[in-house]
């Protein structure tokens, strides 16, 4: 069995009860808060209650003499330890200029929520009095809170040497002379907002320090390798360090940076008690990260035919108080920001500025949905002003193989846009007609986004499969599993490859001691490389399996296959032996019935940082969501009628799973067009609950039709390509092109509130 | 206030407990194992920790435990077992309705409370009865759809 052709599949491409689902129906599957240990303590945070203040003095001496506190802790009492919040991962990449992080912040509080101490009782209502009893004398300092004012000279600045913390820039092509061709120039700015990831599991996790001397972290995370920054952090070595990863309640990026690890494992190595930290939703909210906030202006140029001749586009991202990830987001809005278009003349430069603003970070799409705001907006805004068909502007654009992206990646494969586009609109059906003050209108958005990381991270993922003696099959693979079906897939591929059903095969949860490093959960990776890794270590162990079959039944082992737990011959079925039979031929003779894979995604230079030229990222994924809404003229309210997502998948492992990805990635997409919006007034989080930031309920949005193309041109097991986070990005601006479709005014930010709709109508009555 | 004993009868099982007060039935179920019954807000937002109380499906974290005396408790774990998973459940892992799951049990109990009190319900009656329970993974179709699966179960005489 090879990648990328299509054998006759038994597992792989069926929808399978994924091997974690009925488990979490009944409610057995336990999660990161639900593990206690014997004489547990629990954890709590300070926070400051400033977004900008010096610290002069932090006074512990009454919480720690309350009886049943075991420990507090300030910056003096973990050596002013500072974590690198860089990209993780086992990358061994050096880090940036300004990724050190104070993991508590001893001279200064840059953000509302920052944590200022610790503390470990042996209650939480205890662990609440102590912090009560903590007084921080604070003078508070001016704040920046704009990215745009952060980056202007005198602007109060929150950390040195000053606010930029990262720039990135494309120049290609000849930008002058496509703007002096083109027939007509568009230009716009657009804004988007931050988003709360409002996963339903607040960050958790419990700590203890066993009998080696290591420190045991079972936590909620995307990312096992923390394990070393942990190490790092606390000054033991790495393999002092161990981390669980128990099944995670939600991350989207979420639980990509470290969370509630460093304190666990502060608290357990200084109290040497097993410790437990949940966060409140509140806090949650409070001190995570979120998407950026972008302000984005976009100028671009094209032809009477609408094809584009340049493009000119300025991102400015709001960091807030901390980089974090930022200069990564930030790279990928930049190489995403041209959207799927082949275009030959192209500037983009992107900044980032920090602020006294809550973090921002990871979150489904990682950059890539803001431009895609705007450059789809700038499509619609193209046929307009040329009174054309929005798919025919885009159509004489869509990249095609062979194109190249703004950083001159040559795309490989066709990427199926126009098809996505027409299947999408087709399945929208007739239009709706107006009713009543509802005005009806249709919009699509098509996209590309990456899956996979920079291929300049040398990114690997490792996994091992093995095969008992009674043919049963165990999949070792450090792959945290936040609900996207990550080791039911991986369960799936290893169910294909040896021919077990899936019911014969288990995953275990990731655990730095015990499953092969695999790698994050982010960056829509874990299939494509862990997927490759399982795929590579079951081949392995079918070869053996085969190739010893093949002496017993005196035939070639390509005419060998296995199935339903048997080995036979393919050409004659009736010559078959039942695994376990083989199984033990091959034991019996020592041969290895197990193996370790390592796969390994391709690598190229860093991009040029003066122009930004040089392949990104190992692949694309594309596709088109199309929408059609109602708006209400008299209250401004958006609703959503129809909705159709089309992306081509490469292959779709488990359909089933794929499906609820997009609509569950639409629905997040939706959200953000029409109702999320984390309020932030001079660096306070004005929504602080999930009272006031509102994520759609049941009740908000239709189903979103799901048409799955299934090109088998990706870089996964079985040409599959990734889908996790292209599932969201096009959402958003489909939505806001239907609105501009019904009203014939456009909105240029989300969401797309009854109140911005109103203004939008008055604006076109001032005109008309 | 002081502790005052109280029985709480859960899933079939009674447990004596002494509980202050101002303890929520969510933590005191939590505290008493039953970890089904997920904590995602506390105040009544994400409908993670429903409950039937009574057969009437409760936010456990808006009910004081003391409110909860005497009363019949039922977590998600009380309908059904690996073995002999509730229709509703067994419907919902074959839809696809289930991601992280931590949305879920909750999402079992209010469905159970629907198709007891409608054993046919329209796919708005659905979305309307778990309106109350946010799940962020899935965008709720394929919970629908299993809810809606798990009725015609139902009606086939499965319990």
């Amino acid at each position: 069995m090879s990648q990328g052709e299509s054998p006759e599949l038994r597992t792989v491409g069926k929808p399978v009860r994924r091997f974690d689902a009925l488990s979490k129906a009944i409610g057995a599957t336990v999660y990161a808060d639900d593990f206690k240990m014997p004489g547990m303590l629990y954890g709590k945070a300070l926070r400051s209650p400033y977004p900008s203040a010096r610290i002069v003095r932090i006074h512990t001496d009454r919480a720690r003499a309350l009886p049943g506190v075991a420990c507090v802790l300030t910056a003096a009492d973990i050596g002013y330890a500072k974590m690198i919040a860089d990209i993780p991962g086992q990358t061994g990449q050096r880090e940036r200029r300004g990724s050190e992080t104070p993991v508590l912040a001893w001279d200064r509080v840059r953000y509302k929520g920052e944590a200022v101490a610790l503390v470990a009782a042996e209650s939480e209502e205890l662990a609440e009095r102590a912090l009560e009893l903590i007084h921080v004398e604070y003078e508070p300092l001016p704040g920046v809170f704009n990215p745009v004012e952060a980056m202007k000279p005198g602007a109060p600045v929150v950390f040195e040497p000053d606010n930029v913390v990262a720039r990135w820039k494309i120049r290609k092509g000849d930008v002058k002379a496509g703007f002096a061709a083109a027939d007509l120039i568009v230009e716009n700015t657009y804004r988007v907002p931050f988003v709360e990831h409002a996963y339903l599991e607040p960050e958790s996790g419990v700590a203890w320090v066993d009998e080696r001397g290591v420190i045991n972290i079972r936590v909620s995370t995307q990312v096992m390798e923390h394990f070393r920054t942990i190490a790092r952090t606390l000054g033991v070595p790495q393999n002092r360090v161990r981390v669980q990863g128990a099944f995670v309640g939600g991350g989207f990026g979420g639980k990509e940076d470290i969370t509630t690890e460093l304190f666990l494992a502060l608290l357990a190595q200084h109290t040497r008690r097993p410790v437990r930290l949940v966060y409140t939703r509140e806090e949650s909210i409070l001190a995570h990260s979120k998407r950026h906030p972008y302000i984005i202006h976009h100028r671009i140029g094209v032809k009477k035919s609408g094809r584009i001749t340049a493009v000119q586009i300025e991102l400015i991202a709001d960091s807030g108080a901390y980089p974090y990830l930022t200069p990564y987001v930030l790279l990928y809005s930049t190489v995403m920001a041209t959207g799927p278009y082949r275009v030959d003349n192209v500037w983009v430069d992107a900044v980032a500025a920090a602020t006294n603003n809550p973090f921002t970070s990871a979150f489904r799409g990682f950059g890539g949905p803001q431009p895609c705001f705007a450059y789809e907006s700038q499509m619609d805004e193209i046929a307009r002003a040329l009174g054309k068909d929005p798919l025919e502007v885009r159509r004489v654009n869509y990249l095609q193989a062979g194109d190249t992206t703004g950083t001159g990646q040559v795309i490989r494969h066709p990427p199926l846009l126009e098809e996505t586009a027409r299947r999408a609109l087709e399945a929208l059906g007739e239009k709706t007609p107006d009713h009543g003050p509802v005005r009806v209108g249709r919009g699509f958005a098509s996209y590309f986004q990456s899956y996979g990381r920079l291929m300049w991270l040398h990114d690997t993922s490792q996994a091992w499969v093995g095969m008992e003696m009674d043919g049963t099959v165990v999949v070792r693979c450090g792959a945290p599993d936040h609900g996207g079906g990550q080791l039911s897939s991986l369960c799936q591929i290893a169910s294909e490859v040896l021919g077990v059903p899936m019911a014969n095969v288990v995953a275990y949860t990731p655990d730095t001691a015990l499953t092969p490093l695999a790698g994050t959960t982010t960056a829509t990776r874990q299939l494509y490389m862990s997927g490759n890794a399982v795929f590579q270590a079951a081949t392995a162990v079918r070869r053996v399996l085969l190739d010893r079959a093949s002496k017993h039944f005196e035939e070639d082992p390509e005419n060998l296959d296995l199935a339903d737990s048997r080995v036979f011959v393919k050409s004659d079925p009736d010559r078959s032996l039942p695994l376990v039979d083989l199984v033990r031929m091959c034991a019996a003779e020592g041969l290895p019935l197990s193996n370790l894979a390592l796969f390994k995604a391709p690598f190229r230079d860093p991009i040029d940082l003066e122009t930004g030229q040089g392949d990104v990222f190992p692949d694309f994924t594309f596709g088109t969501f199309a929408v059609e809404v109602g708006v209400d003229t008299e209250t401004g309210q958006v609703t959503v009628l129809k909705n159709v997502a089309c992306h081509d998948v490469g292959r779709a492992i488990n359909p089933a799973a794929v499906i609820g990805q997009i609509q569950g990635g639409s629905y997040q997409g939706l959200g953000y067009a029409l109702m999320e919006n984390l309020i932030v007034e001079n660096g306070e989080i004005k929504t602080p609950s999930l009272s006031e930031y509102l994520v759609p309920t049941a009740v908000d949005y239709p189903t979103t039709q799901v048409i799955l193309l299934e090109s088998g041109t990706g870089v996964g097991p079985f040409g599959a390509k990734g889908i996790g986070e292209p599932a969201l990005t096009p959402a958003a601006p489909a939505v806001a092109n239907a609105v501009a479709d019904a009203l014939g005014v456009r909105i240029y930010e989300l969401p797309l509130t009854p109140e911005r709709v109103l203004a939008a109508l008055e604006r076109a009555g001032d005109r008309s | 206030m002081e502790p005052r004993p109280i029985i709480l009868t859960v899933n079939g099982r009674t447990h004596q407990v002494a509980l202050k007060p101002n303890v929520t039935l969510l933590h005191a179920l939590r505290d008493l194992g039953y970890t089904d019954v997920k904590n995602g807000c506390e105040k009544g937002d994400c409908g993670a920790c429903t409950v039937l109380l009574n057969g009437k499906a409760v936010n456990s974290c808006l009910v004081l435990a003391w409110q909860a005396d005497g009363a019949q408790i039922t977590t998600a774990a009380g309908l059904g077992t690996v073995d002999h998973p509730h229709p509703i459940q067994e419907a919902l892992a074959d839809s696809g309705g289930i991601q992280c799951g931590f949305c879920t049990p909750g999402i079992v109990v209010a469905a159970k409370a629907l198709l007891d009190r409608n054993p046919d319900p329209t796919e708005e009656e659905i979305r309307e009865a778990i309106s109350g329970n946010l799940c962020r993974c899935t965008g709720y179709s394929l919970i629908i759809e299993g809810i809606k699966a798990a009725a015609a179960r139902l009606a086939g005489g499965e319990r």
